[in-house]
């Protein structure tokens, strides 16, 4: 039955004058709804109808997580998608996952597309590199953490809006100011472990897991109980117990307070941009993120968070050849900086930065080029490539209850990152064991 | 001596039993089975590999403290979500059934919050009690009282509790309703005559009545509060703050679906299941002897 209607179809195909040659299908499943969605879309078709040869099908399967659970549904199914979008913390996941993948620089070498490894930006392509440079997926949408300023709520609390506050220490002053000026949100933030810990790590230079942040291996085990971040971390908990900094949960629940003018100061990815620009009703600034004066080798750069694209491993070499075309598609610059100045998420490649900047964007939106600026101001080390963390979205989840017990003051700063890092090597030994 | 209805042959009795065995070998056993099986691996997500590792799932599991915290916070949870969604549906249809006028809008009206999703009403809850923004967390604020179910553990349980017992009232309420229409006016008018007032009458009569129903109840709501109600935890709680409520059948639910650790996840079900399984025959073994049908 099948087979007839494929023979019918074929036939159909030879006989019909217009398609003299089948276009091949990519399906592109991805994790974006709303005007995310809607800007992948317009990629899509974009490339659809630059040429005549590919149809990228695009698909949304939900958020990152379920997206993911259904990429590999799909594997186990041997019904996988051609190109799978992936967030940051699937990553070791995806590498582990030798049989599953086709790495990007492999697909990019057979498909004869344009690839240059070398246009994409150190500290957005690293994340995504094997330890000897070559490129595994390809980087999507990437934001890194920055300071988010309410100059309303520093004038009203007599605090001058343009303070510097590049260091913990003068936001350590800052908040003391504001409290004393009775603002009673100072601080909010948004992703906790990613902002401090991982970016932490990562902007002091200091390791946050062992063997290069597990980039080395799967033996790894969490550092996260280092001094710089048990100091962080306890002066956090100061401010938190002196109700200057205020949690409100673990993912950006803050970003509701912080739009809605409640707090003066928030630390958020980037890609905040649309949504405080679009909602806020006051004076507000994009400042680096801070940093400890005197700790580690601060600043150094800090890391992303965001998603790649991973090509799944079981197609017809004439598909991977249009997933090629693709990615070489994406990744020009034109796309890039359109991508980068609709969405607030970093462009990938060098070249799209500097066209932005030359069409005079980052004057028009001050402190747009600010997460640009503080990824690649230097060269990543060892240190602040990113993570490859095995079962890293349960990490996160170990990560944030033990800091809850930091901010309510049940545990001190040293005592919940070290049963952080006892839960959560167990979880890396297992992983390390599923994927011997 | 029983009374019995038999058939001759085995084809057509097969055939009866067939659509019930076939269902429960389909949706029950073969699952159930294929849980047991994939808990002695450790399996990579992708099902490319999969290492034997016999009952090291258990041990890695009864060797965490933090799952065997969970068991103490899932009796508490569900006893909690049992008696919060039973005592008030009792009382409310104890009310209902005395009504004459009107009874018909009250009873739709008690009904409806069984027609919200878990998850929505997970939501709902959440805007409520939402720690800045919250109707609810505003005026216990004017009252000088600092909802933080964010940090607080106790008050996390407490609105986890109240955000799933509260749909769950409905549906005990038209148990307990029905029930109460089918207890004898004649059997309760003779109490009253004896000079047996409201309450006396209640707990001498009607409530012993009720028993069969307030068993059944018992056990579906056990099961629901073990099962049905990871969608509310995950959207108000995710398990927090820190693990006050982390469930066995979250851990179930982020160890397979967010940690992608199938091996972990396979051997909770099966741990869950005994658990279940062992709650069910005592409730059966002993509460029931105290039901009268």
């Amino acid at each position: 039955m099948k087979k007839s209607v494929l023979g019918a179809l074929a036939v159909s195909t030879m006989l019909s004058p217009v398609a003299a040659m089948a276009e091949t299908e990519v399906q592109f499943w991805h994790a974006f709804t709303g005007r995310l969605g809607e800007l992948v879309k317009a990629q899509v078709e974009e490339f659809n109808a630059s040429q005549s040869d590919y149809v990228v099908v695009e698909s949304h399967k939900g958020n990152y997580s379920e997206t993911l659970n259904a990429g590999i549904a799909a594997f186990r199914a041997g019904e996988q998608p051609h190109i799978l979008m992936v967030f940051e913390v699937g990553t070791a996941t995806m590498m582990a996952a030798g049989g599953a993948i086709k790495p990007v620089h492999e697909v990019m070498a057979e498909s004869g597309a344009s690839f240059d490894p070398d246009a994409y930006i150190g500290a957005v392509k690293g994340y995504y590199t094997s330890t000897d440079g070559q490129m595994l997926s390809l980087p999507f949408n990437s934001s890194t953490p920055v300071l988010w300023v309410n100059r309303d709520a520093m004038q009203a609390a007599g605090v001058d809006p343009d303070t510097d506050l590049s260091t913990w220490q003068q936001v350590g002053e800052t908040l003391d100011a504001l409290k004393a000026g009775g603002e009673d949100c100072g601080l909010v933030t948004a992703w906790q472990s990613w902002i401090h810990l991982e970016n932490f790590s990562a902007y002091h230079d200091v390791p946050f897991a062992s063997k290069d942040n597990g980039f080395a291996g799967l033996d790894t085990e969490l550092m996260l109980n280092g001094e710089a971040q048990i100091a962080h971390l306890t002066a956090m908990g100061e401010w938190a117990k002196d109700g200057k900094f205020i949690y409100t949960g673990r993912r950006n629940e803050g970003g509701a307070n912080f739009r809605a003018g409640e707090c003066a100061l928030f630390t958020e990815s980037s890609a905040g941009y649309a949504g405080i620009s679009s909602e806020a009703e006051f004076e507000f600034d994009v400042r680096p993120l801070p940093y400890w004066d005197g700790v580690g080798n601060a600043p150094q750069n800090t890391i992303i968070g965001g998603a790649s694209l991973w090509v799944m491993s079981g197609h017809e070499d004439a598909e991977y050849k249009g997933v090629g075309e693709f990615l070489s598609f994406l990744s020009s610059s034109d796309v890039q900086a359109s991508w980068h100045q609709n969405t607030g998420y970093l462009p990938i490649t060098a070249e799209a930065g500097v066209a932005t900047r030359a069409a005079g964007f980052y004057e028009q939106n001050p402190g747009t080029d600010i997460a640009v600026i503080q990824m690649t101001a230097k060269e990543p080390t060892a240190n602040s490539k990113g993570l490859r963390l095995g079962s890293f979205d349960q990490i996160r989840g170990i990560i944030d209850e033990e800091l809850e017990g930091i901010w309510s003051g049940d545990k001190t700063a040293q005592e919940a990152m070290d049963s952080a890092k006892e839960r959560g090597d167990a979880l890396l030994r297992r992983f390390e064991a599923a994927n011997r | 001596m029983e009374k019995r209805v038999t058939f001759r042959g085995w084809l057509l009795p097969l055939l009866l039993i067939a659509p019930q065995v076939v269902i429960s070998a389909v949706f029950f056993f073969y699952p159930a089975g294929q849980a047991i099986w994939q808990s002695l691996f450790i399996p990579d997500p992708f099902g490319l590999s999969s290492q034997y590792v016999g009952l090291g799932n258990f041990e890695f599991l009864l060797g965490d403290k933090f799952y065997r915290a969970s068991f103490v916070t899932t009796a508490v949870f569900s006893i909690l979500v049992t008696l919060c969604s039973m005592i008030p549906a009792l009382f409310l249809a104890v009310i209902a059934d005395r009504l004459i006028k009107g009874s018909g809008v009250y009873r739709t009206m008690l009904i409806w919050p069984y027609a919200v999703a878990p998850a929505i009403a997970g939501v709902l809850w959440l805007f409520m009690f939402n720690t800045r923004v919250g109707v609810v967390s505003w005026y216990l604020g004017q009252l000088g009282y600092d909802w933080n179910h964010v940090l607080n553990g106790g008050e996390a349980m407490g609105l986890v509790v109240v955000a799933s017992a509260w749909g769950r009232i409905s549906y005990n309420f038209l148990f307990f309703f029905a029930a109460l229409q089918a207890v004898p006016r004649s059997v309760i008018e003779a109490a009253a005559i004896d000079g047996a007032r409201f309450w006396r009458r209640f707990w001498t009569i009607v409530l012993p009545l009720l028993s069969p129903t307030t068993f059944f109840l018992l056990v579906v709501n056990v099961v629901y509060s073990f099962f049905e109600t990871f969608g509310v935890i995950h959207t108000i709680t995710a398990g927090g703050p820190q693990q006050s409520t982390t469930v066995l059948v979250y851990k179930v639910f982020s160890d397979g679906f967010v940690g992608q650790d199938l091996g972990s996840s396979s051997a909770q079900s099966v741990i869950l299941l005994i658990v279940v399984g062992a709650l069910t025959i005592i409730q059966f073994k002993f509460i029931e002897k105290r039901v009268h049908y």
